[in-house]
């Protein structure tokens, strides 16, 4: 089954160590994600675009027990088979902190300040049978 | 000097579901009952703001209230949009150009959880289809994070939600109006950890109406005119944590209801310590508590022990939510808050029947927070 990203342009695909893609501002230096043209902090109207760092620790984080809405929601919102997943904002040093699925659902086992990595994860099957994937954190090992 | 403006009538909608009356009419039945409880006919209303986010534009309420004429115009602000719409209408009578007014707001929402218009919203269709936009996610990471920074207990968590159905059980108006334990609330489907089912509102329906007076001339409508004394709105700065953000900066900044709170105490010329009771956006159990000291009202932390103390019960040192909040009555987006300007005016009067404030009291707040990072402060007096 061929795999595809949800979109293109907000991470590194296909890639063997996937990257956020993002914005720093040419004028102050801020980071932003995903990719956009204009500077929140300091109103700066240049930015380049800039791939974010791999690992960062958890912030915070919290677990969708339930099915979202379809659409938007590209997964499965079958109540019968929906398996809750993990979301949470990690800080990566120096840049910014990323909201994005997390490969763990127990609260037992997430901790904020947990070392985090990005990883790219199955997320439903499009019309024509492929694979369509998007990026979460996973806890290292 | 400015105009001062008195809250000279108001009217409500039950909020909750209500089969086969649309948004719109349920907020043509609180204009109606606002301008019976002021005295006006909609006639002598020279001007109206209102809004829904999903019920459709306000100003065609007229064909069915009377085509009068009248200066009408709609209010689209998100979670912001009934305190928009009083802030509005606050401003048009401070400035001379008019002397009677009214703020409406009204919705009626589908069942469940918000469904995000992501592109509305300016975010990328990957944000929706990964999964991530859910407002219920941001405040679920909110108070984890806060949870972790300072110290609040689940526990607390679940005595807001016991507190706001026990409140919601003494108010007509109100969705939920069946009292459930702390332990209810805790052990209820976790829904997006660690807010449970009882932990969160849901959107709803309802419509709420306020007419506004110069008040000078307030005596001509009622013998309990309630005065304005501030109305803010402000959006967020850079640095704040705000629902439905792929990502956030490094530094941290409060966020827009400290900076709506602050500047409606600049405008009152009061502090934190004169309000006797606030109603504080909670559409989940965290949001009470996080929400107390963001207005200022406490440090942060201090919260675990006034609610476990009941500080915040309709008897207590600081009443808060005294009609259940959005979590007994839901949240039509347009009406939220009104709605909590609807409860302070009755407390003020001291017509809030069962759930009266005791040992009257004089001064009231009201505070409204949403997507995509906005907040509205009120501050009312008698």
């Amino acid at each position: 089954m061929a795999q595809v990203p949800v979109t293109e342009g907000v991470f590194t695909w296909p890639s063997e160590t996937p990257q956020l893609i993002g914005s720093r501002c040419v004028a102050c230096g801020n980071h932003m994600f995903p990719v956009q043209a204009g500077c929140p902090k300091c109103t700066g109207e240049k930015t380049e675009q800039v791939l974010l760092g791999r690992r960062g620790t958890l912030w915070t984080w919290t677990v969708q027990g339930f099915p979202p809405k379809a659409p938007p929601y590209a997964g499965d919102v079958d109540p019968k088979t929906f398996k809750a997943f993990g979301v949470g904002y990690v800080e990566l040093p120096g840049q910014i902190k990323v909201e994005a699925r997390l490969t763990e659902a127990d609260p037992e086992k997430l901790k904020i300040g947990m070392e985090m990595e990005l990883v790219i994860v199955p997320l439903s099957t499009d019309a024509s049978g492929n694979e369509v994937v998007t990026f979460a954190f996973a806890p290292v090992a | 000097m400015s105009t001062e403006v008195a809250i000279v009538g108001i009217g409500m909608h039950e909020f909750g579901r209500t089969e086969g009356v649309s948004g719109m009419e349920q907020g043509v039945i609180a204009v109606r009952r606002a301008c019976a409880d002021a005295g006006v006919k909609w006639e002598d209303v020279q001007f109206a703001f209102g809004g829904s986010a999903a019920a459709g534009a306000a100003d065609t309420m007229v064909s069915q209230l009377g085509l009068t004429g009248l200066q009408f115009i709609n209010v689209a602000n998100g979670c912001a949009t009934g305190g928009s719409a009083l802030f509005s209408a606050y401003n048009t009578i401070r400035s001379g150009v008019f002397d009677l007014g009214i703020a409406i707001g009204f919705d009626k929402h589908e069942r469940g959880a918000f469904r995000v218009d992501t592109r509305g919203a300016g975010l990328g269709n990957w944000y929706g289809a990964s999964g991530l936009a859910l407002t219920t996610q941001f405040f679920g990471m909110k108070i984890n994070r806060y949870m972790h920074e300072y110290g609040i207990s689940h526990s607390t968590l679940g005595k807001v939600s016991e507190k706001a159905f026990r409140n919601g059980s003494m108010n007509p108006m109100a969705w939920r109006r069946k009292p459930i334990s702390e332990q209810e609330a805790l052990d209820s489907l976790m829904l997006s950890y660690p807010l449970t089912q009882y932990m969160f509102c849901s959107p709803g329906e309802g419509g709420v109406a306020l007419i506004l007076a110069r008040a000078d001339k307030a005596h001509l409508y009622t013998d309990k005119p309630i005065f304005l004394n501030a109305a803010v709105v402000r959006s967020r700065r850079f640095g704040s944590f705000e629902v439905l953000a792929p990502s956030i900066a490094l530094e941290h900044n409060a966020g827009p209801t400290v900076d709506s709170s602050k500047a409606a105490f600049e405008m009152a010329g009061i502090g934190p310590e004169d309000i006797d009771l606030a109603q504080l956006q909670d559409t989940e159990a965290g949001a009470e508590v996080m929400h107390m000291a963001e207005n200022g009202f406490c440090e942060h932390g201090e919260q675990e022990f006034m609610i476990q103390a009941g500080e915040t019960e309709i008897g207590g040192k600081f009443p808060v939510n005294t009609d259940g909040g959005c979590l007994a009555n839901g949240e039509p987006i347009g009406a939220s808050g009104l709605r909590q300007v609807y409860e302070n005016v009755l407390q003020l009067r001291g017509q809030a029947g069962a759930r009266q404030v005791p040992n009257d009291p004089k001064v009231a707040y009201t505070h409204v927070y949403g997507a995509p990072g906005i907040s509205g402060v009120t501050i009312l007096s008698r």
